[in-house]
């Protein structure tokens, strides 16, 4: 009997705006108006100022380590975009800050974070979006569990899950590609192909030629873009926002974006990237590319550039004094969060703040003092 | 009233609360259809629907880490893991993301859910059917670990962990899924987490022990002569631990041996034993006793009653304890 081919795919790559930013107008039909292009590339602005502070704050002792954005905020601020701030919901990896502080997260959360303090976790109620996640893939499967909640309840919702190349080496992203798929839960899975997982490059991640193949397996729609393109970001992310929206399940985007900064202030990239590949990348950097667009549409100058600079400017600087002026937390917090209600084992090392109990005598622990006589002897508690 | 199994008692538990809780999805492996491998979950799809009773693919990592979505979301998960022995796949989404939940997030995000895990050996099962790895996950704050050892407790404590505000891993001892029948009511009653329960008094010796080590106990008391009066407490939930009865007893009898299955190295008996020691120590007539299984990997199953305590070992243990 003869052999024959079961399953035949592509995969199909697009780019709508250029380099130089010339723009592709029938692929930019019906995507982002002058007007969000403008209020986009102002956010830009506003991102890179803060990866700037935020390295600097790291380098001056202010803050832990920090991984800097620089490079994929087309990427980030596109797919956000593409989605209904506090309704559709974001699981974020850590490289999105410009996706979220789009959907309103407090920008002064992500110095917090990294601050050492989880207070910058606590997503305040009306923001949708799961805190920043550092276990690599993990949160995938969060984000198919929420759209799973989602597509129970019968709400028309949408997740958007970031990850980068690195994590689909991980087990916990094919599960909950799988998931995803099996179930049709209304979830976007964005994989930002930066180039590298800390100093290890795409070639060595996957023997794939691309990473968008990889959601072929699932029988997931997918798509390559230019992710330093915000209209081919807005639009892949769109065109998956509206299928998971009709019922259609679960898609996949590899956004071709570039990391311009080490992996974290307590990187050096300069050990494992060439030199070249980092200035061809800073050719391909969404800012300019953005810039040049809104400039040839006369929609932007210099006096603009200038302006929207300084404006970034304070407005950081203002996010930074809110970070640092927040008082430290309590050491109470280390026990209060454990659990809804504090187990009483617990709130006695919360309340004296040690776990030896030479000195605890039982009426310390809520326990009846003992009947027996040689018990009375027993010591008695020291004072804390 | 009607006279239920361990099996039957769960099963109760899940279908009233899935009643009364809409916000209860059941997910694992095998579970719909088939009713999971134990039946434990027998009739649920066909009574509440393939939406709330899911055969989810093959992914123990996949079946935690969507529950952490399903609850961060305002749903109650019920994750079935089929066998103790596959919680390794799942032990990252367990440990370091449901545990951590609430705690990263100062309260922003919580995590409700009840994951149920058949543990321990005894019924001539595969290799990793059998282990007993409770101590690992009492020992991973943010997490409550109950492990029931009868019908009448399994159904208030599963109603306690299915309303709990956290992650509640909800161990089944699966020699006793059959082996026990006794009256279940009906209605509804919970048992709560973190107490433990005097299964019988006593002045001489305070024998604790938690799951199916509990019947073995029993089985030990009744070999002992009549005149050695022992107190029998079964703890019922791992973490948090009811130190209170446990303190109160032994500082009445004196004398204690903890049992169980897992190995002795850092079993939940050396945390038992410490405490004892802690809080008791002007009480205690002898050295807290540890009646557990061995140091090595849980044998394949034609020796597994020479790993697993049984009476004749706890009555040695017990004797020994008394004889200091």
């Amino acid at each position: 009997m003869p052999r024959k081919t079961v399953y035949r795919a592509e995969v199909e790559y697009f780019q709508i705006l250029d380099e130089e930013g010339r723009l592709d107008t029938e692929l930019a039909a019906d995507t982002l108006s002058d007007g969000d292009v403008k209020a986009l590339y102002e956010q830009m602005i506003v991102c890179r100022e803060f990866d700037e502070q935020a390295f600097k704050l790291q380098r001056s002792g202010r803050m832990g380590t920090f991984p800097q954005n620089k490079g994929q905020e087309a990427m980030a601020l596109g797919a956000a975009r593409a989605l209904r701030k506090g309704v559709d919901h974001i699981v974020p990896y850590y490289r999105e800050n410009p996706a979220m502080f789009l959907h309103g997260l407090p920008m002064h959360y992500v110095l917090l974070h990294w601050m050492g303090d989880e207070r910058g976790n606590a997503i305040p109620r009306n923001v949708e979006m799961n805190a920043l996640c550092l276990a690599i893939g993990t949160q995938t499967l969060h984000a198919a569990g929420i759209a799973w909640a989602y597509k129970l309840r019968k709400e028309d919702r949408v997740v958007l899950c970031f990850f980068g190349d690195g994590s689909t080496s991980t087990g916990d992203f094919h599960e909950a590609m799988n998931f995803a798929a099996t179930l049709k839960l209304p979830v976007i899975f964005c994989c930002i192909n930066n180039g590298w997982a800390i100093s290890v490059p795409c070639a060595k991640q996957t023997a794939s030629e691309t990473f968008a193949q990889k959601a072929l397996a699932y029988g997931m729609p997918t798509v390559q873009v230019d992710g330093n393109d915000i209209f081919a970001m807005y639009k892949a992310t769109r065109e998956a926002w509206d299928r998971a929206r009709a019922g259609g399940g679960p898609s996949f985007i590899e956004a071709l974006t570039y990391r311009l900064g080490d992996h974290t202030t307590a990187d050096d990239a300069r050990r494992y990237r060439p030199a070249a590949e980092l200035e061809a990348a800073v050719l391909r950097d969404p800012l300019p590319r953005t810039r040049k667009y809104l400039e040839s549409r006369g929609l932007w100058d210099e006096s603009q550039e200038t302006k929207a600079q300084e404006k970034a400017k304070v407005l950081v600087h203002e996010v930074v004094q809110a970070a640092l002026n927040i008082p430290k937390p309590s050491t109470d917090d280390i026990f209060d969060f454990v659990f809804e209600q504090i187990p009483e084992s617990l709130a006695q090392q919360k309340k004296t703040m040690r776990t030896d109990s030479i000195g605890e005598d039982p009426t310390q622990i809520g326990l009846k003092p003992p009947t027996e006589p040689g018990m009375t002897e027993k010591p008695k508690a020291v004072s804390h | 009233m009607p006279k239920l199994d361990l099996v039957g008692a769960i099963n109760l538990a899940l279908a009233q609360e899935m009643e009364r809780d809409e916000r209860i999805v059941l997910l694992g492996e095998d579970i719909g259809l088939n009713g999971g491998v134990f039946r434990v979950t027998d009739g649920l799809q066909k009574r509440f629907g393939c939406e709330r009773v899911v055969d989810s693919p093959l992914s123990e990592s996949g079946i935690i880490g969507t529950s952490i979505g399903l609850a961060m979301a305002g749903m109650r998960p019920v994750p079935e893991i089929q066998f103790e022995g596959f919680l390794g796949p799942a032990y990252d989404q367990l440990v370091n993301q449901a545990a951590r939940c609430r705690s990263r997030t100062r309260g922003a995000f919580t995590c409700p859910m009840t994951v149920r895990v058949p543990i321990g050996g005894g019924i001539h099962a595969p290799e990793l059917h059998s282990d007993s790895p409770e101590a690992v996950y009492a020992h991973t704050p943010g997490l409550k670990v109950v492990m029931p050892s009868r019908p009448y407790d399994a159904k208030g404590l599963l109603l306690s962990a299915l309303r709990d505000p956290d992650p509640v891993i909800f161990f089944e001892p699966k020699r006793v899924y059959r082996s026990l029948k006794e009256e279940v009511p009906e209605e509804e009653y919970t048992i709560p987490i973190g107490k433990a329960q005097v299964v019988s008094e006593g002045t001489d010796l305070t024998l604790i022990a938690w799951g199916a080590m509990v019947s073995e106990c029993l089985e030990a008391i009744d070999r002992l002569p009549e005149e050695v009066s022992i107190e029998l407490i079964d703890l019922r939930t791992i973490y948090p631990m009811d130190v209170e009865t446990i303190v109160n007893s032994v500082l009445k009898t004196g004398r204690a041996v903890v049992v169980h299955e897992a190995p002795r190295t850092s079993g939940f008996g050396a945390e038992v034993s410490s405490l004892i020691q802690e809080d008791c120590f002007l009480s205690l007539e002898a050295p807290v006793q540890r009646v557990t299984g061995f140091d090595t990997p849980m044998p394949y199953y034609k020796l597994e009653k020479a790993y697993l305590p049984d009476a004749d070992r706890i009555v040695a243990g017990v004797r020994d304890c008394l004889a200091y």
